[in-house]
C-alpha cells in the first residue's frame, strides 16, 4: 500500500537521506532501523509531509503523495507519532482523541451552534470511539486529566490512541518504546501487533529496542548515514554482515 | 551577594535618578515668546532623591520583601482544598450566572445615570475581550491590533448611517460581518506567522487602519469624525424628545410617560447587556465544538495537530475572523453609544487594554475575562483623582498580578466529558 522509491532529502550541503527505497504490504509491520543520525527520521518527515523531499517519489496506495500538505497526507490515513511526544499538554485526555476526530465530525459552525441532532449523534459518536480507545490502551480512568500530568509512558500510549481514532490505514511509530521500562515495551509490544490483527492496519516503525523491533516486524529496513544498508526479515537482517558491521563499527 | 545586592541596588536608584530628575526636576516655561528653563523648588528635588532611596532599598532588601509577599496568605483561601463534584458546580456556577445576569437586568434602574453609561462602555469591552480572548486565549495568537476590527464594526454604522440613512438594526450584523471579513482578508497574510512576527504584524494592520481612516477624508472625515449617529429604536420607537425619522413614533409618547434623557441610557445598556451576553454564550458554544478544540490543539502544539489532518491556515482564520466578528459587534454599539465618532477611539492603546484585561483575567476563561472588563474599566474612573498616575496604578497592577497571580484572576478550567464504557 505504501511504496516509497529512491527518496533522497538534502539540507543544502548536507544529504540526509540518499535514494532510499521501501515499500508496506497491507497487514504488515515494516521497521527502519540505524544507527543514530542515519536518516531515519527525516525518511519519516518525507513520509508524513513534514519536508517536501528532494528527491523520489512515495506512493500511497498508488497515489503520489511526496510534496502534499501535512494535514492532507494524515486526511489519506497516513498517521504518525513523535519521537518526543507531542500531547495537548494542557487539553484532557479524552480532549486530545476528540482533536483527532476533527475530520470525522467537521459539521458546520451553525449546525454545533444549535446542536441539531446530526451534530449530537456526530458527538456521541466520537465520544463513544474516544472511550474505545482509552479503554483499550488503560486510560478510561483518566479521561479528564490534563494530558501533560500523565506519566511518560501513559503518555506514549495516548499517542497512539490518538492515532488510532482518526482510523488510520497506515500508523508511522517513531521510536514507541522510548523511554519506556521492559514491562511498558512489552505492553507497547502486544499493542502494536494487535493493532495490525485487530485492527488492519500496517505499522511502519523506527526504533532502537532490538528485541521490540525483531519480534514483531515482519521485514526490516536498515538505513546507515541516509543510504540503505540492508532489507529483509528479522531472521535475515540478524545474520547480514553489513548490518553488524555498521551497528559494532568495523572490526 | 551581598556586594553584588548592594551594586545592584546601587545602580536601580542611580538609574532612577537620571530618569526621574530630568522629567520632574526641570520646567520649561513660557515667559513672553521665549521659553526658559528652571530648576524645580526643593521639595521636588527631595522627592525624586527620596524615590530613588526607596528603589535603592526595594532591590537591596527585594529576596525578604518577595518572600513576604508570597507568605501573605491566598487570594482564594479555597484555592487548597478539594475541588467540589464536578456536576455540582456546574449547577451552581450556571445558578450563579443567571442570577447576575437577571440583575445585571434590573440594575439600570436603580443606579443613576452616569453609572449606567459606565456600565455600557464596560460591556462593550466585554464583547471586544471576549472575542479577542477567542484569538489570544484560545487559538494563542498574539494579536496586538484588534482594535481595527472595532474600529470597522464602528465606521461601518457610522459611514452606513450618514450616506444611506441605515438604522441600527440593520447595521449590527452588517457592522460584524463587514469586520469578519476584515479579519478574513487581514488574517490570510499574516497567519503564516508566529508569535513575535505575527504580533508586530497585526500592530501594524491595526494602524494601517486607524491612519487610513485618519487621513481619507472625503470619506470619513478625518481627524474630525463622524457626528449624529443615530440612536437604536425599539419597534420604530425613537428615544429622542422629538422624532427624527418620518414614520417613527416616540418613545415617551406611545407610552404616555413624561420624557426622559434615561430611557436611552437604559435601553442602550440593555441592548449591549443582551449582545454582550450572546456573545459569551456563541463563544462558550464554540470552545465545546470541534472549531474550538482545534483552536485550542493548534496553540498547543502546531505540529501534532497538522499530523492529525488539522488544516493550520483554515483553524487559525477561523480564530481571527470569529474574534473579528465580535468586534464589530462592540465597535456598532460603541458607535451608537458616543453618537460621534472618530479615529482617535481606535489607537493602539485600546488593543492594549483589551489584551491586558484578557491576561489580567486568565486566558481562555470567560468568567476571567469578564471580571477583568469590569475592573480594568470601573477601577481607572473611580481613580479619577488622580487621572495622572491612572496609567502608572494601571501598570503597576498589571506588575503585581503577575508576580502574583501569573495564570490570571481566574484561570480556565477544562470541562469535564463524562465517557461511558465501550463493550
Amino acid at each position: 500500500m505504501l511504496e516509497v522509491q529512491n527518496l533522497s532529502m538534502r539540507f543544502g550541503g548536507l544529504l540526509a537521506v540518499d535514494e532510499v527505497s521501501l515499500d508496506v504490504q497491507e497487514h504488515e509491520i515494516v521497521s527502519i532501523i540505524g544507527p543514530n543520525g542515519a536518516g531515519k527520521t527525516t525518511v519519516f518527515n518525507c513520509m508524513s509531509g513534514f519536508y517536501k523531499p528532494t528527491g523520489g517519489k512515495i506512493l500511497f496506495e498508488g497515489r503520489e503523495v511526496q510534496g502534499k500538505p501535512d494535514y492532507k497526507i494524515s486526511r489519506l490515513g497516513m498517521v504518525r507519532t513523535f519521537q518526543h511526544v507531542r500531547l495537548f499538554s494542557q487539553m484532557t485526555v479524552v480532549e486530545n482523541l476528540l482533536v483527532a476526530q476533527h475530520r470525522h465530525l467537521n459539521t458546520n459552525l451553525i449546525s454545533g451552534l444549535i446542536k441539531t441532532p446530526s451534530y449530537r449523534t456526530k458527538e456521541q459518536k466520537s465520544l463513544d470511539r474516544a472511550a474505545y480507545w482509552l479503554d483499550r490502551v488503560g486510560l478510561l480512568d483518566l479521561a479528564n486529566r490534563e494530558a501533560g500530568n500523565l506519566a511518560y509512558g501513559q503518555q506514549r500510549r495516548l499517542e497512539i490512541a490518538r492515532c488510532m481514532v482518526t482510523e488510520p490505514k497506515l500508523l508511522m511509530l517513531d521510536e514507541p518504546a522510548a523511554g519506556l521500562n521492559p514491562a511498558e515495551t512489552k505492553e507497547l509490544n502486544q499493542l502494536i501487533v494487535s493493532l495490525k490483527e485487530d485492527y488492519n492496519v500496517s505499522v511502519v516503525l523506527i526504533e532502537h529496542d532490538m528485541s521490540l523491533v525483531m519480534d514483531i516486524s515482519d521485514r526490516i529496513n536498515v538505513i546507515n548515514q541516509g543510504r540503505p544498508l540492508a532489507s529483509g526479515t528479522p531472521e535475515e537482517i540478524r545474520q547480514n554482515d553489513d548490518v553488524i558491521k555498521a551497528y559494532l563499527g568495523e572490526a | 551577594m551581598a556586594a553584588n545586592n548592594f551594586r545592584h541596588a546601587l545602580f536601580c536608584a542611580f538609574i532612577t535618578l537620571i530618569i526621574s530628575y530630568p522629567i520632574i526636576g526641570f520646567n520649561l516655561e513660557a515667559q513672553g515668546i521665549n521659553v526658559t528653563l528652571t530648576g524645580a523648588d526643593a521639595s521636588t528635588i527631595v522627592m525624586v532623591l527620596l524615590a530613588a532611596l526607596i528603589v535603592f532599598l526595594f532591590q537591596m532588601f527585594r529576596e525578604q520583601i518577595m518572600g513576604g509577599l508570597k507568605s501573605i496568605p491566598h487570594p482564594l483561601p479555597q484555592s487548597n482544598k478539594e475541588p467540589m463534584a464536578e456536576n455540582r458546580r456546574a449547577k451552581i456556577e450556571s445558578w450563579v450566572l443567571t442570577g447576575i445576569v437577571i440583575f445585571a437586568l434590573f440594575w439600570p434602574f436603580l443606579v443613576s445615570r452616569g453609572s449606567v453609561d459606565l456600565a455600557t462602555l464596560v460591556l462593550i469591552y466585554i464583547m471586544l475581550a471576549l472575542g479577542l480572548n477567542v484569538v489570544v486565549g484560545l487559538a494563542g495568537l498574539l494579536d496586538l491590533g484588534y482594535v481595527a476590527f472595532y474600529a470597522v464594526g464602528a465606521y461601518t454604522f457610522a459611514l452606513l448611517s450618514q450616506y444611506t440613512g441605515i438604522s441600527f438594526w440593520l447595521a449590527l450584523p452588517i457592522g460584524a460581518l463587514l469586520a469578519a471579513l476584515f479579519g478574513l482578508v487581514l488574517g490570510f497574510p499574516v497567519l503564516r506567522l508566529r508569535g513575535d512576527y505575527l504580533a508586530i504584524v497585526t500592530l501594524g494592520f491595526g494602524e494601517i487602519i486607524r491612519i487610513l481612516l485618519n487621513n481619507w477624508t472625503t470619506l470619513t472625515g478625518g481627524p474630525n469624525g463622524i457626528g449624529g449617529i443615530p440612536d437604536p429604536t425599539l419597534f420604530g420607537m425613537e428615544f429622542g424628545r422629538r422624532v427624527k425619522e418620518e414614520g417613527n413614533t416616540s418613545f415617551h409618547e406611545t407610552f404616555g410617560i413624561a420624557y426622559s434623557g434615561e430611557h436611552k441610557v437604559i435601553f442602550l445598556y440593555l441592548i449591549a447587556l443582551v449582545l454582550a451576553v450572546f456573545t459569551a454564550l456563541v463563544i462558550r458554544r464554540f470552545m465545546r465544538m470541534p472549531v474550538g478544540r482545534a483552536w485550542e490543539a493548534l496553540r498547543e502544539d502546531e505540529i501534532a495537530a497538522r499530523s492529525l489532518g488539522l488544516s493550520r491556515t483554515a483553524v487559525k482564520l477561523s480564530a481571527f475572523t470569529i474574534g473579528a466578528f465580535f468586534a464589530g459587534f462592540a465597535g456598532t454599539v460603541f458607535a451608537s453609544k458616543q453618537g460621534f465618532i472618530s479615529p482617535e477611539s481606535f489607537v493602539f492603546l485600546e488593543s492594549a487594554i483589551i489584551l491586558a484585561i484578557v491576561v489580567l483575567g486568565g486566558m481562555g476563561s470567560q468568567i476571567g475575562v469578564v471580571l477583568a472588563a469590569i475592573a480594568v474599566t470601573i477601577l481607572p474612573e473611580l481613580a479619577r483623582e488622580f487621572s495622572e498616575y491612572r496609567m502608572l496604578i494601571f501598570g503597576a497592577a498589571m506588575v503585581l498580578m503577575m508576580v502574583w497571580r501569573p495564570q490570571g484572576l481566574m484561570p480556565m478550567r477544562r470541562i469535564h466529558i463524562e465517557l461511558k464504557r465501550q463493550e
